[in-house]
C-alpha cells in the first residue's frame, strides 16, 4: 500500500462512489441495456397511444357509422369484416383503443389520487386517521372487486361516469395500502426527522422528502393497476354491464361478436372477428407488464408479487 | 467417531490460500471483490482478520471454507486445505468437509438459527448427518459444550427454540453448533459485533476457551482492532480487497509497519484537555418518559450541559441516551420535568417551538445515508436552513452554501452532488454543513462517527473540535464508544436503564473509584493489549463478580 | 390461555367482524336505490296501491335497524327473500330456490380448478425457485407474465377455437343440468375449468416462486448450507418447516381470485352457476338476487383468507413454543 494517506484530505476521499451522470445520460443508459421484452412493450404502448390519440384521422370508417350487410367478410373493403350492425369492424377497434385505453387511464389517475394522497397522509399522521382508514380499507377489501362492482353497478346503473368513479374508489383501496406501506419507509428515515426538527411544515415534507422518494414503486404500481383496471373494465364490459352501446369497446365487441367463433370450419378468418379486440386487451397488458417488470428489476431487483 | 486425518500439532499448515480473487455481481457487471490475496494458517492457530466495511473479509473467510456467496464467484487462485484443493472439489464433496472438518459462526446468531427446530438438535445436526457421532451422544456432548461456554442449565437450554434465549446465549450455542464435530478450522464472521458491550466480554471469553481447550485453528473475522488482539495469534489487516500487512498479533500491535495499520490507531491518539464553564446553556430537569405506555424509558433523569463544551452520554442499547435526545429536541415531550435552555424553559413538544428555538438546537445523526433526502442535492440540503432559518436567496444563498463548503473542507464542485455520490465521510461532513448552517448554539452528535471507518472517524471529529473553537458551539455527544468519548469529551454522563449512574468532568469519571456500573461498562470496553482480556477476567473472579470462564 | 389458541380466537373474531360488516355494508346498498324503482320494477301498469304494498314488503317504511335485523335473521337460516324478476307478471320466485343448484355448480368448477392448478402451480413454482435463473426458470417465467396479462375471456375463446370448433374434442358449451352424470359433468365441465387453471396456475406459481426465494434467502439457509447440510434436507428439514405459511397464503389468494374469474367464464361458456345468475341479475336489476350473490362470494373469499391466517398463526414456531 502507499502511504498517501497521511496526506487525508476530505474531498479527496474515495470509497465506492456512484459516478456523476445527468439524467439524460443515466436513462439512455438504462435503456441501452432493457431487455427485448422492455422494448417491446415500449413500441407496443407507444403503437396504442399513437392509436388512440388519431383515431378519427387512421379509422376508416365513423365509429357507429352503419354498412348495409351484418356480419360482412373481411374484404379490401372492410379488413376484418363488419359486426351485428354493419359496422366496420377495424373502425371501431381504432376507436375502440381511445375509449377502453382512456377510461382505464382515467380511472387509474383518479384511484392514485384518491388512495395515493391519502396513504401517504396516513403514513405521515400515524393516528386515528390512519387507523380509521385502514380498517375501513380493510373491510373494502373483504369483498372481491368485480363482485363489489358488479353490485354497486346494479345499484347506480351503468355509465361511464359511474363506472370510473366505482372503480376508482374500490382500487384506491389498494393504492391506498401501497402508498402507505412505502412511505412508511421512508417516514422513518432521519432525514423527515431532521425536516420536522428543522420546523417543516406537513405539506413540505409530502412534496419534497416523500413524493420523490416513494415515486419509482408508485410508478411501477401505477402500471399494474392499469393492468388490472383494464381488465376489469374490459370484463365489465364484456358481462354487458360496463361501456354501453354504441361506444364503441373492446370488452363489448368481444361479446357482440362472440358467436362467430363457432364458424371456425367455414370461415377462419371469420371466427378470428371476436379474438382481435381481445387480443388487442391481451397485447397491451402483456406490454405494459414486460415494461414494469423491467422497470422493477432495474430500480429494486426485486418483484413483489401480487 | 470417524477418525480424522493429521493430528493435532501446532505448526502444521492447515489452510493455504493463494492469490485469491472473488468477484461480485451487482448493477448488472462483474466487478472485483477480492484482488489476489495469501492466507496462510497453521493448526491450532487463530488469526484476525481485520478490515473496515468493503474490504472484503467476510468474502474471503467464506472463500476459505471454499464457498462463495451468492452473487459471488471466485475467479483465480487455490485453496489447500489440509492437502487437499478445494476448488478442485464439487458440491458433494465440500459438503463432507463443512459442518465437520471446517465449521462456520455467523454474525447474527437470531437469524442464522432455524426458528423451527431446537438449539440442540441443530447443534448436532451437522455432527450427526456427516456420521461423525451417533445422536445421543452428539447431543451427551453438545451439553458439555453449552456448560464449558457458560451457558446457563446447560442440560436443558438446548431443548429450547431459538427464540426463546438472548442474543448472547444464541451466539454462544451457535459456537457449541461449530464446535460439535470438534472441526480443525472454525470461521467466526464477525461473531460479537450485534451485542452490547458488557456482554460481549462473556462471549468474547467463552469462544476463546473453547478454542484454546480444543486447539482449534480459527479465522476471526472483524472491525474492532481491540476484539482481535484478545483473540488471534496473528492479524492479518484487509482493504480494498488487498492485503495490507500480515504479522504476530502482539507484533503488530506494539509497531505496525503500513500507514494505513497505523491510521487504524489513528482514534486513539487524539486527546482533548478537559475545559469547563459556569454558565449552563441546556439542563435536562428531572425528566420521566416513556413510548406511550407506563413503562419509563426514562427516570429522572437531570443533565447540565456548559456552555462550549462537549458533554458525552455513554450507556448500552436500552439506557436511554437516544430517548434523552429525542426529549431535548421536543419530538418525545416527557411525563414530567422539563428542559431549560438558556435558563428559559423551553415548550415540551415540538410544534410549540418557536422557529428560533428550533434553529438554536441541531442535530447530527449516526447514518449518514439516511439523514440525508437521497434525491436532494448537496445544494439544497446546505441551502434548505439557510432559506428557512434566515431567509437567505439567491446570491447571498450561494456565498454562505460556498462558505460553508469550506469550513467543512469541501469546495464548491460538489454542490450539485446526490448524497448517492459522496463517501461515507463525506456524507457526514454535509449533514455538519447543515447543522452549521442554521448557526446553532447547541448540537446534539447521536453515535455520529461509529458508522464510519477510524481515518475517517478522526477527520469527524478534529473537524467537530475545531469548529467548537471557531463558533464556542456546544456538543452533546450520545456513543458507546468510550475512546471517542475519551478523544473529545469535557464531561461524561454514565447512562443505565434510563437512569443517570453518574455525571462529572471526564478525567473524574474515568479514574477509580466508579459506581458498579460505570465499572462494569468501562472495563467491558475492549483494549489494544493482547493481555487485557485475560487480566479484566482475573480481576472480574478476584471481585467475585463473575465465574472463571473454561471448564 | 395458550397464545395459539389466544390469537386464533382473536383471528376468528376479526374475521366474524369483517364478515358482519360486509353485510351492513351490502344490505345498505338497498338505500341508494332511486326513487322510482318500485314501478320499473313492477311495470308501467303498477297501481299505487301496489307499489305502496312493494314499498311495504321491502320494509322502506319501517327504521333501517328492523330491517337489517330482519334480513340477517332470514339470512342465517337461508332465507334470502324473494326476487324481483317477474314481479311484473305477478310470479315470484324465492332467492334460494334460485341459488341452491347453481351454488352446486360453482363449487364444482371451482373445486375441478383448484384439484387441477394448486398442485400443478406450486410444484412449478417450486421448481422455478430452486432452478432459479435457469434456462426452465426464465421460460415458465415468461410464459406465466404473458398468462397473467390475457382476460379470461381471450383465453376461454382461444381454447374455444381450438379445442371445440377446429378440433371438436370438448363441447363449447357448458350447460349441464341437475341430471348430468358426473363423468358427463366432468366433460361437459374441462374447458371452462382448464380457462380457470391457465389463468390460476401463472397467478399461483409466480407467488409460489418468489415466496420460496425469499424463504431460501434467509440467514438460516445458508446456515444449513455452510454446515454441510444436504441439498434435500435443507429443503426438507429447514425450508419447509417455515414454508407453509407462505405458501397456504399463496393458495388462499388464488382461491379467492377464482371466485371472481367464475363469474367472466361462467357466462362466456353459459355455465349454469352463481356467477352467470349474479350477471343476469346485475343487468335486470334483480336487488335481492345481486346482494345474495355478493354475500356468498364475498363470505367464501374472506374464509378462505381467514384460514390462510390461522395456518400461518398455527405454524408459527414463535407462537406454537412461547417464551
Amino acid at each position: 500500500m502507499s502511504t498517501d494517506d497521511q496526506t487525508y484530505s476530505a474531498a479527496g476521499e474515495v470509497a465506492s462512489v456512484a459516478e456523476r451522470r445527468t439524467w439524460w445520460d443515466r436513462t439512455w443508459r438504462d435503456l441501452k441495456k432493457a431487455p427485448l421484452t422492455a422494448w417491446f412493450g415500449m413500441i407496443v404502448i407507444s403503437f396504442y397511444f399513437v392509436l388512440a390519440v388519431f383515431a378519427p384521422l387512421i379509422a376508416p370508417y365513423g365509429e357507429s357509422q352503419i354498412f348495409d350487410t351484418p356480419y360482412a367478410p373481411w374484404s379490401s373493403e372492410f379488413w376484418f369484416g363488419t359486426d351485428q350492425l354493419g359496422r366496420d369492424v377495424l373502425s371501431r377497434l381504432i376507436y375502440g383503443a381511445r375509449n377502453t385505453i382512456g377510461i382505464a387511464v382515467a380511472t387509474t389517475a383518479l384511484s392514485f389520487l384518491i388512495g395515493g394522497s391519502l396513504g401517504v397522509m396516513a403514513a405521515i399522521n400515524r393516528s386515528w386517521l390512519d387507523q380509521a382508514l385502514s380498517r375501513f380499507v380493510d373491510v373494502l377489501m373483504a369483498i372481491p372487486s368485480l363482485i363489489f362492482s358488479l353490485m354497486l353497478l346494479s345499484i347506480f346503473g351503468s355509465n361511464v361516469v359511474n363506472l370510473i368513479i366505482i372503480i376508482a374508489v374500490l382500487d384506491a383501496t389498494r393504492v391506498f395500502r401501497l402508498a402507505r406501506a412505502v412511505s412508511l419507509n421512508v417516514v422513518v428515515m432521519d432525514y423527515v426527522e431532521a425536516s420536522r426538527l428543522r420546523g417543516e411544515s406537513l405539506g413540505w415534507v409530502m412534496r419534497r422528502d416523500i413524493l420523490p422518494n416513494i415515486l419509482p414503486p408508485m410508478v411501477a404500481e401505477f402500471g399494474l393497476r392499469f393492468c388490472f383496471v383494464f381488465l376489469t373494465i374490459a370484463s365489465l364490459s364484456f358481462l354487458g354491464v360496463g361501456i354501453q352501446p354504441p361506444t364503441a369497446d373492446w370488452g363489448s365487441m368481444v361479446r357482440e361478436n362472440a358467436q362467430l367463433i363457432s364458424f371456425a370450419e367455414y370461415d377462419m378468418k371469420a371466427a378470428m372477428t371476436p379474438l382481435l379486440p381481445a387480443g388487442a386487451i391481451a397485447l397491451l397488458t402483456v406490454a405494459v407488464n414486460f415494461v414494469v417488470d423491467w422497470f422493477l428489476h432495474k430500480t429494486s431487483g426485486i418483484r413483489d408479487e401480487k | 467417531m470417524k477418525s480424522k486425518s493429521g493430528d493435532r500439532t501446532a505448526g502444521d499448515l492447515l489452510l493455504d490460500m493463494r492469490d485469491i480473487r472473488i468477484e461480485g455481481f451487482s448493477d448488472d457487471v462483474w466487478h472485483p471483490i477480492i484482488k489476489g490475496v495469501d492466507l496462510k494458517l497453521h493448526r491450532g492457530e487463530v488469526m484476525g482478520l481485520i478490515g473496515e466495511s468493503g474490504a472484503g473479509k467476510s468474502t474471503l473467510g467464506k472463500a476459505a471454507m471454499g464457498y462463495a456467496q451468492p452473487g459471488c464467484r471466485i475467479t483465480d487462485g487455490t485453496i489447500m486445505f489440509d492437502g487437499m484443493d478445494l476448488r478442485a472439489k464439487n458440491d458433494a464433496e465440500l459438503r463432507e468437509l463443512h459442518g465437520s472438518r471446517i465449521a462456520y459462526v455467523a454474525q447474527s446468531a437470531a437469524a442464522s438459527f432455524n426458528p423451527a427446530h431446537r438449539l440442540i438438535d441443530q447443534c448436532v445436526e451437522a455432527t450427526v448427518g456427516h456420521g461423525l457421532r451417533p445422536d445421543d451422544e452428539a447431543k451427551a456432548d453438545a451439553r458439555e459444550l453449552f456448560a464449558a461456554l457458560q451457558l446457563p442449565d446447560p442440560d436443558n437450554i438446548g431443548d429450547r427454540y431459538p427464540h426463546q434465549v438472548s442474543g448472547g446465549q444464541l451466539q454462544r450455542a451457535m459456537t457449541a453448533m461449530a464446535m460439535s464435530s470438534r472441526p480443525d478450522l472454525i470461521i467466526f464472521d464477525e461473531p460479537t459485533t450485534a451485542l452490547d458491550v458488557t456482554t460481549q466480554v462473556e462471549v468474547l471469553a467463552a469462544m476463546r476457551d473453547i478454542v484454546e481447550q480444543f486447539h482449534t485453528a480459527a479465522i476471526y473475522i472483524t472491525h474492532d482492532l481491540a476484539v482481535v488482539a484478545q483473540m488471534a495469534d496473528v492479524i492479518k489487516v484487509l482493504r480494498y480487497g488487498e492485503t495490507v500487512e500480515d504479522a504476530p498479533a502482539r507484533k503488530m500491535l506494539a509497531k505496525p509497519e503500513e500507514a494505513y495499520t497505523r491510521s487504524l490507531w489513528a482514534v486513539r491518539s487524539l486527546e482533548k484537555p478537559q475545559e469547563t464553564s459556569e454558565d449552563i446553556i441546556l439542563r435536562v430537569n428531572g425528566v420521566d418518559a416513556s413510548y406511550g405506555s407506563t413503562i419509563k424509558v426514562l427516570e429522572d433523569v437531570t443533565i447540565d450541559i456548559p456552555r462550549g463544551s462537549t458533554v458525552a452520554v455513554v450507556g448500552e442499547s436500552g439506557s436511554g441516551k437516544s430517548t434523552t435526545a429525542r426529549v431535548i429536541t421536543g419530538l418525545l415531550p416527557p411525563m414530567k420535568g422539563d428542559v431549560l435552555f438558556n435558563d428559559e424553559p423551553l415548550p415540551l413538544a415540538l410544534k410549540d417551538r418557536t422557529k428560533d428555538q428550533l434553529r438554536r438546537i441541531q442535530m447530527i445523526y449516526q447514518m449518514a445515508d439516511t439523514a440525508m433526502n437521497p434525491k436532494h442535492t448537496v445544494r439544497d440540503i446546505i441551502g434548505r436552513p439557510l432559506e428557512f432559518y434566515l431567509g437567505l436567496s439567491g446570491k447571498k444563498l450561494d456565498e454562505r452554501i460556498s462558505e460553508l463548503l469550506k469550513m467543512i473542507e469541501l469546495d464548491d464542485s460538489f454542490m450539485e452532488r446526490l448524497p448517492s455520490e459522496l463517501s461515507g465521510g463525506q456524507k457526514q461532513r454535509i449533514c455538519i454543513a447543515r447543522a452549521l448552517a442554521a448557526d446553532p448554539e447547541l448540537i446534539i452528535c447521536d453515535e455520529v462517527t461509529s458508522a464510519l471507518d477510524q481515518i475517517v472517524q478522526e477527520g469527524i471529529l478534529k473537524l467537530l473540535l475545531r469548529l467548537q473553537k471557531e463558533f464556542n458551539i456546544t456538543y452533546l455527544f450520545i456513543t458507546h464508544d468510550i475512546a471517542t468519548v475519551k478523544a473529545i469529551s469535557d464531561q461524561i454522563v454514565v447512562m443505565f436503564q434510563g437512569r443517570v449512574v453518574e455525571q462529572g468532568m471526564k478525567n473524574d469519571i474515568l479514574s477509580p473509584p466508579h459506581p458498579d456500573y460505570t465499572q462494569l461498562l468501562l472495563s467491558s470496553v475492549p483494549e489494544m493489549d493482547p493481555d487485557w482480556l485475560t487480566q479484566l477476567l482475573e480481576s472480574r473472579t478476584e471481585a467475585g463478580g463473575m465465574a472463571a470462564s473454561g471448564n | 390461555m395458550h397464545p395459539i389458541v389466544r390469537t386464533v380466537l382473536q383471528r376468528l373474531g376479526l374475521g366474524l367482524l369483517t364478515l358482519f360488516v360486509v353485510s351492513v355494508i351490502i344490505f345498505s346498498s338497498l338505500q341508494f336505490l332511486p326513487g322510482d324503482f318500485a314501478t320499473s320494477v313492477l311495470g308501467q301498469a303498477a297501481t299505487p296501491e301496489t307499489v305502496a304494498a312493494f314499498r311495504k314488503e321491502l320494509g322502506l317504511n319501517e327504521p333501517a335497524i328492523t330491517r337489517y335485523v330482519q334480513w340477517i335473521g332470514g339470512v342465517l337460516q337461508g332465507d334470502f327473500g324473494s326476487s324481483f324478476s317477474g314481479r311484473s307478471q305477478g310470479r315470484e320466485r324465492e332467492v334460494m330456490e334460485l341459488i341452491g343448484p347453481r351454488l352446486w355448480n360453482t363449487l364444482f368448477l371451482a373445486g375441478m380448478t383448484a384439484i387441477i392448478a394448486v398442485p400443478l402451480a406450486l410444484t412449478l413454482g417450486i421448481t422455478a425457485a430452486l432452478y432459479r435463473n435457469s434456462f426452465y426458470d426464465r421460460a415458465v417465467n415468461a410464459t406465466t407474465l404473458t398468462t397473467i396479462s390475457f382476460p379470461e375471456f381471450f383465453v376461454a375463446y382461444i381454447l374455444i377455437l381450438v379445442l371445440a370448433t377446429l378440433w371438436k374434442v370438448f363441447p363449447s358449451l357448458a350447460n349441464v343440468r341437475e341430471s348430468t352424470e358426473l363423468a358427463d359433468r366432468i366433460y361437459m365441465t374441462a374447458l371452462p375449468a382448464l380457462t380457470l387453471t391457465l389463468v390460476i396456475v401463472a397467478h399461483m406459481m409466480r407467488m409460489t416462486r418468489a415466496a420460496i426465494i425469499n424463504l431460501l434467502a434467509s440467514p438460516y439457509i445458508e446456515m444449513a448450507r455452510l454446515k454441510g447440510v444436504s441439498k434435500s434436507s435443507v429443503i426438507i428439514k429447514h425450508a419447509l418447516p417455515n414454508a407453509w405459511a407462505p405458501i397456504v397464503n399463496v393458495i388462499a389468494f388464488n382461491l379467492a381470485y377464482l371466485v371472481v374469474g367464475v363469474v367472466v367464464v361462467e357466462v362466456v361458456f353459459v355455465y349454469p352457476g352463481v356467477g352467470q345468475l349474479m350477471v343476469d341479475a346485475v343487468t335486470t336489476r334483480d336487488i335481492p338476487v345481486v346482494q345474495a350473490c355478493a354475500l356468498i362470494f364475498a363470505a367464501t373469499y374472506i374464509l378462505l383468507n381467514l384460514f390462510a391466517d390461522i395456518v400461518s398463526i398455527v405454524t408459527n414456531p414463535r407462537l406454537l413454543h412461547p417464551r
